[in-house]
């Protein structure tokens, strides 16, 4: 499958498309325009469409179901014998079938079943592939005999075109919802089959969290414990001191810029915290690991502190540095917004500017800075990087924060990366743990989105 | 009345009291900007002391330590039978070569053990890098040549930054010496980190790999990205009903936008992976799961460019007999245009520094090759950095900063590139 | 209307019309004041007296300096960067310009009512005590309560909002909120009360209350009006100026300025041929 040559084929597709449609209609009404209803192009618009969409479509629709459409295929003609394994069995027995047609090294030896199973499916294959070439091409050909056949010089190409063109647009701003339910379903899913195997109560409440499962039955803790409360509070100390950092510096400097500075000043420095904000957050979980790690340490060392390598405070400090920008911008937002009036009103009262800043200005924009502050802790809580680099693995329940600590994403990453079945609890647990996470920074960002609308709207 | 009307402060003793506090309170006033003015240097400090921790660690990384031998082309051992065919001198034991040529130059080197050592001054890419040479130009078998080889990362660590924490013994520490005083060593650009893939040598490490890796998620993300963000962000702003569904997709963007990076690489698993199987590592995949990520600053930053277009020009083209869609594309969008490529370079800046989505994707395993093509097995360049920083070898360290480096020069040349175009089409109404 | 009939400022006689300086009881005088903005002049060489307990209204068409003016009395134009005031200007004989004058205290001695109006966010109360806590005028809470009692009712505000001193200033009616905003510039008792346009946003039925409470005010108030009616300036004040250009035309007695204007420029205005 070549992902370009498809794509090329079909721009080419179109603009002939195009073309051909618009000499058409011209050549209808013997190349006078103003015998046709509308504008020529957008008879070859219409042909265009005709002929590449429902095409494309079919193409991606295609891509998506032949395999396992070919695959159930295949398993139906299968001797009984191997129809009657298990289902995880039947489908590692595929897998090694489709490998093999495939040319990949197989797992198991192929005996002479599997070797005509995968004959079977490269034949299958290749009946697919023709198939779909030739609907496909069917497709665009009836496409483009279907739209020349209605042009006539009266024909509304124009309202038909922008029809169509406005269901692609409604398509497009459909992907946002589609998002969310792909986010919702596919966490959700393997959420629940976790939920089968460990109970939601132990995995809420259990102050416990070793996920390594036992290769041998008579390991020691063959079981593994997926309690989540050691990482809620892992995240939560992380969070609470990257809070610590970044809401007294960010708010600060943002009533600075706002109140005191001149605009000169202003010009350049918003910008520069800005930077801030652009560097990626690897960059940020190097710094921590690499730099503010190792002075932490050798820091607490010199006076007889124990810390850890791998120390909360180290991902807690550097994640406030990031959140910086995040909690300033939003708070100069929300600063400006409250009118010059209030600022006025109290000026004429004799008060000084710190005055009207604590008295006034933060007051009434209060609403609008927890709101802020919100969207920042929901940042602190989904960042990712940081703590992968800069925290630790282990769980440990522990408000220390010189001491390492795991978070929610830390482990997303530990139990997804790397090998993986995808039915052990193991993983299932990272969709667990997703759907926390999901739901925990949605409950947030709605919070906070509805706080800051409320407040824009008292000012507007 | 008249009671309260007495009960009024004296202005005498109200100028009084203003008098008396208001040294106090100008003094809590300054002291208040004071800490905002710390605040702000604050972050200032912070950014530099990122930036030039990163640039002072990474900037070495662009040099490369490399040692002078004198090598004996023996016809012998590179090609006995003569053919010159590629196929020979493809596979010809130049490592051998080296080590002879080692031994000539410390003749006193005699255990096993010690000529082990020795050899491992040189990067075991040496052996590549002189066959590269011959296959250049056969002619040189059977003459001596004198070629600056790669170092070894110790080595190379070494004569860069001094003997602190150096991995060499000191047994080495003195045939380094001697090369040093023969000057056989010096330092060059470092062309490897460009041109090579990942490695598990430092020396021989580099960053072409991911950068293609990059390239292919970004050109990805950007032509699905852009036409469906704009697509979608010009429905919502010019043709959406004000209705429940209209108003479901925008608290749905708002909070996409808000949804941790890490939840779209689990959606990237779960559906593009698991459910559709598309190949695991590829970039398709990453720029797919980007593509989602980043959609929503697009929408978002598309709208705001859509609104600032004043109705005044949308009504000039209803007026003139314009369709809606025709005052949309031809009038509004165009000048709506430069906003939206803006925001796009800002969401394709914030794909191109993303890691944690792709880490969920497999993007993260070892490949050395160079990808050439979305359905490869790649990684991208801030996954890259993450690999390299878990290396334990001090060398892996300068490597991930000048990665860094890297990336960072990439992201201001976007960034600067959204600025220029702002305020190239930047139109006051 | 042509243009013949609208004579032109510059042709005017340098020297402003009426009585711009008066003899005894001054509670403000200005001299030759210029306000620059950037480069752009928005007053000229304006000389004015303003006496104690008189209401003294400024009139005159939209951008003619009447607002900047009345902001350089209380300094409030030094919010803005770019705008420089010279000449003099005294109050009770002291120089408000001068680098020593404390631009807290002149405001706390020159109150300051607003276009729109503007309560905090705060409670009704807290809204009416802002002034005497920022100042520390008081630590006893019954002090505390008896100016803001005293002053919601000599705002005429007290009867109406005694019962809910804790709810939101901003939850007020329009013209409760202006007289709110008076009983808190009041608070703290100053010598002289700014207004800018202060019933420019009320209905006509609060604007009467306004204009009652004002001419109250007066008996232990100085105030400064600026207006855009003519009617209103009339109805309160006991002189008038009337700045054309940001030049000060004519100031004199009220009902002379109405009855029998000095100025070509002020009939022209009052008769309104231009506004």
């Amino acid at each position: 499958m070549n992902l370009f040559v498809y794509f090329i084929v079909f721009v080419l597709l179109s603009i002939g498309a195009y073309w051909y449609g618009r000499r058409y209609s011209l050549g209808l009404v013997s190349r006078d325009r103003r015998r046709l209803h509308s504008l020529p192009q957008y008879y070859g618009y219409y042909v265009a469409l005709w002929s590449v969409v429902p095409a494309f479509l079919m193409l991606l629709l295609w891509l998506f179901l032949d395999q396992d459409l070919i695959v159930h295929l295949v398993s139906a003609g299968l001797p009984e014998s191997i129809k009657s394994l298990s289902p995880d069995e039947l489908g590692l027995y595929l897998n090694d079938v489709v490998n093999l047609a495939k040319g990949n090294i197989t797992s198991s030896e192929g005996d002479a079943i599997m070797q005509q199973a995968a004959a079977h499916y490269r034949h299958l294959l290749q009946i697919s592939h023709m198939a779909l070439g030739i609907a496909v091409t069917g497709s665009v050909v009836a496409g483009a005999a279907f739209s020349l056949h209605r042009i006539r010089p009266d024909f509304r190409s124009r309202p038909r075109v922008e029809r169509m063109v406005k269901w692609l647009l409604v398509l497009s701003s459909s992907i946002a919802i589609l998002t969310t339910v792909g986010i919702v379903l596919s966490v959700l899913f393997e959420a629940i089959r976790f939920f089968k195997i460990i109970p939601l109560t132990d995995f809420l409440f259990g102050l416990q969290w070793s996920p390594q499962m036992a290769i041998r039955e008579d390991q020691v803790g063959a079981s593994g414990a997926f309690g989540v409360v050691p990482l809620f509070a892992g995240t939560l100390l992380i969070a609470l001191i990257a809070m610590l950092v970044a809401v007294p510096v960010g708010l600060m400097s943002a009533i600075y810029l706002v109140e005191f500075s001149g605009s000169r000043m202003r010009a350049w420095a918003k910008p520069l915290l800005e930077i801030l904000a652009g560097i990626p957050t690897v960059v940020y979980g190097f710094f921590a690991a690499l730099v503010v790690a190792p002075v932490l340490r050798s820091a607490g060392e010199s006076v007889g502190l124990q810390v850890s390598s791998e120390s909360a405070l180290a991902a807690g400090l550097v994640m406030g540095i990031m959140i910086i920008p995040f909690v300033s911008s939003l708070s100069d937002d929300v600063i400006n917004a409250v009118p010059q009036a209030m600022r006025d009103g109290s000026y004429a009262l004799g008060a000084t500017r710190a005055e009207t800043i604590y008295r006034v200005i933060v007051p009434a924009a209060l609403p609008g800075i927890v709101g802020g502050v919100l969207l920042a802790v929901s940042r602190a809580i989904g960042e990712t990087m940081i703590v992968v680099m800069a925290a630790g693995l282990t769980a440990n329940l522990t408000v220390n924060p010189l001491d390492s600590v795991t978070t929610i994403t830390v482990q997303i990453v530990t139990l997804l990366v790397g090998d993986q079945e995808f039915d052990s609890p193991k993983t299932l647990a990272a969709f667990a743990l997703g759907l926390v996470l999901f739901i925990a920074t949605l409950l947030l960002n709605v919070l906070a989105l509805h706080v800051v609308r409320k407040y824009r709207e008292e000012y507007e | 009345m008249s009671k309260l009307q007495k009960a009024a402060i004296k202005r005498r003793d109200i100028r009084e009291a203003v008098e008396q506090s208001l040294r106090a309170r100008k003094r809590r006033s300054w002291r208040f900007r004071l800490v905002g003015l710390v605040a702000v240097l604050t972050g200032l400090l912070l950014l530099a002391i990122m930036f030039t921790s990163i640039a002072s660690k990474g900037y070495s990384a662009f040099e490369r330590t490399e040692v002078l031998l004198d090598i004996d082309l023996e016809e012998a051992v590179i090609d006995p039978e003569k053919t010159r065919s590629e196929e020979v001198l493809m596979r010809a034991d130049y490592t051998g070569l080296i080590k002879t040529s080692l031994r000539k130059l410390f003749p006193q080197v005699k255990k096993r053990k010690q000529k082990r050592a020795l050899y491992r001054l040189v990067s075991t890419g040496a052996g590549d890098q002189l066959r590269d040479r011959v296959l250049q130009d056969p002619s040189i078998i059977g003459s001596r040549v004198s070629v600056w080889l790669i170092a070894d990362d110790d080595l190379d660590q070494y004569y860069k930054h001094g003997d602190s924490q150096s991995r060499l013994k000191d047994y080495q520490l003195q045939w380094v010496a001697q090369l040093n005083a023969d000057q056989r060593l010096r330092t060059a650009f470092n062309s490897t980190f460009f041109t090579a893939g990942d490695s598990r040598e430092p020396e021989l490490a580099g960053i072409r790999g991911a950068l293609t890796g990059s390239f292919f998620v970004i050109l990805i993300t950007l032509g699905l990205s852009l036409p469906l963000g704009v697509s979608a962000a010009i429905y919502l702003e010019e043709f959406a009903p004000r209705n429940r569904w209209t108003d479901l997709i925008e608290v749905n963007i708002n909070n996409l936008a808000a949804v941790p990076s890490i939840v779209f690489g689990l959606l990237g698993l779960a559906v593009f992976i698991n459910f559709m199987g598309l190949p695991r590592s590829a970039p398709l995949v990453g720029g797919l799961v980007l593509t989602l990520m980043t959609l929503p600053t697009i929408i978002i930053a598309s709208r705001a460019a859509l609104k600032s277009v004043p109705p005044s020009i949308r009504e000039a083209a209803l007026g003139m007999g314009a369709s809606k869609t025709q005052m949309v594309f031809q009038h509004v969008l165009p000048l709506a245009m430069p906003g939206m490529l803006t925001g796009t370079i800002i969401g394709m800046a914030q794909a191109l520094g993303e890691t944690a989505p792709l880490l969920m994707i497999g993007m993260v395993a070892f490949i050395a090759d160079v990808p050439t093509g979305p359905l490869d097995s790649a990684t991208v360049l801030p996954v890259q950095i993450y690999l390299w920083a878990d290396s334990p070898e001090r060398a892996f360290m300068e490597r991930t900063s000048a990665a860094i480096l890297v990336l960072l020069a990439f992201l201001v040349l976007m960034n600067l590139l959204a600025i220029w175009l702002r305020r190239k089409f930047e139109r006051r109404w | 209307m042509t243009e013949a009939t609208i004579p032109d400022a510059s042709e005017r006689d340098e020297q402003t019309v009426g009585k711009p300086q008066l003899e005894k009881k001054v509670s403000m005088s200005c001299r030759n004041v210029d306000v620059f903005y950037g480069e752009k002049q928005a007053i000229f060489d304006v000389s004015l007296d303003i006496g104690k307990h008189e209401v003294l209204a400024m009139i005159g068409p939209s951008g003619c300096g009447k607002s900047t003016f009345l902001r350089c009395l209380n300094r409030m134009n030094d919010t803005i960067d770019i705008c420089r005031v010279l000449g003099s200007l005294r109050l009770d004989d002291e120089d408000i310009y001068d680098p020593k004058m404390d631009v807290e205290l002149l405001r706390a001695r020159v109150g300051m009512v607003f276009q729109k109006p503007n309560p905090f966010p705060k409670s009704i109360y807290e809204n009416v005590a802002y002034g005497a806590r920022i100042h520390g005028l008081t630590r006893d809470k019954t002090e505390l309560d008896e100016i803001v009692e005293n002053s919601l009712a000599r705002a005429g505000l007290w009867e109406e909002v005694k019962d809910r001193l804790d709810d939101v200033g901003t939850g007020l009616s329009g013209g409760q909120q202006q007289r709110l905003c008076i009983a808190r510039a009041i608070a703290i008792n100053p010598e002289v009360i700014l207004m800018d346009e202060p019933c420019s946003a009320l209905d006509p039925i609060a604007t009467a209350t306004v204009e009652e409470l004002i001419d109250e005010l007066r008996q232990r108030y100085t105030i400064v009006i600026v207006t855009h009616s003519m009617q209103q300036a009339a109805r309160v004040s006991q002189r008038t100026a009337y700045f054309h250009m940001g030049k000060l035309i004519e100031v004199d007695k009220t009902d002379r300025i109405f009855t029998n204007p000095g100025h070509e420029l002020t009939e022209a205005y009052i008769t309104g041929r231009f506004g």
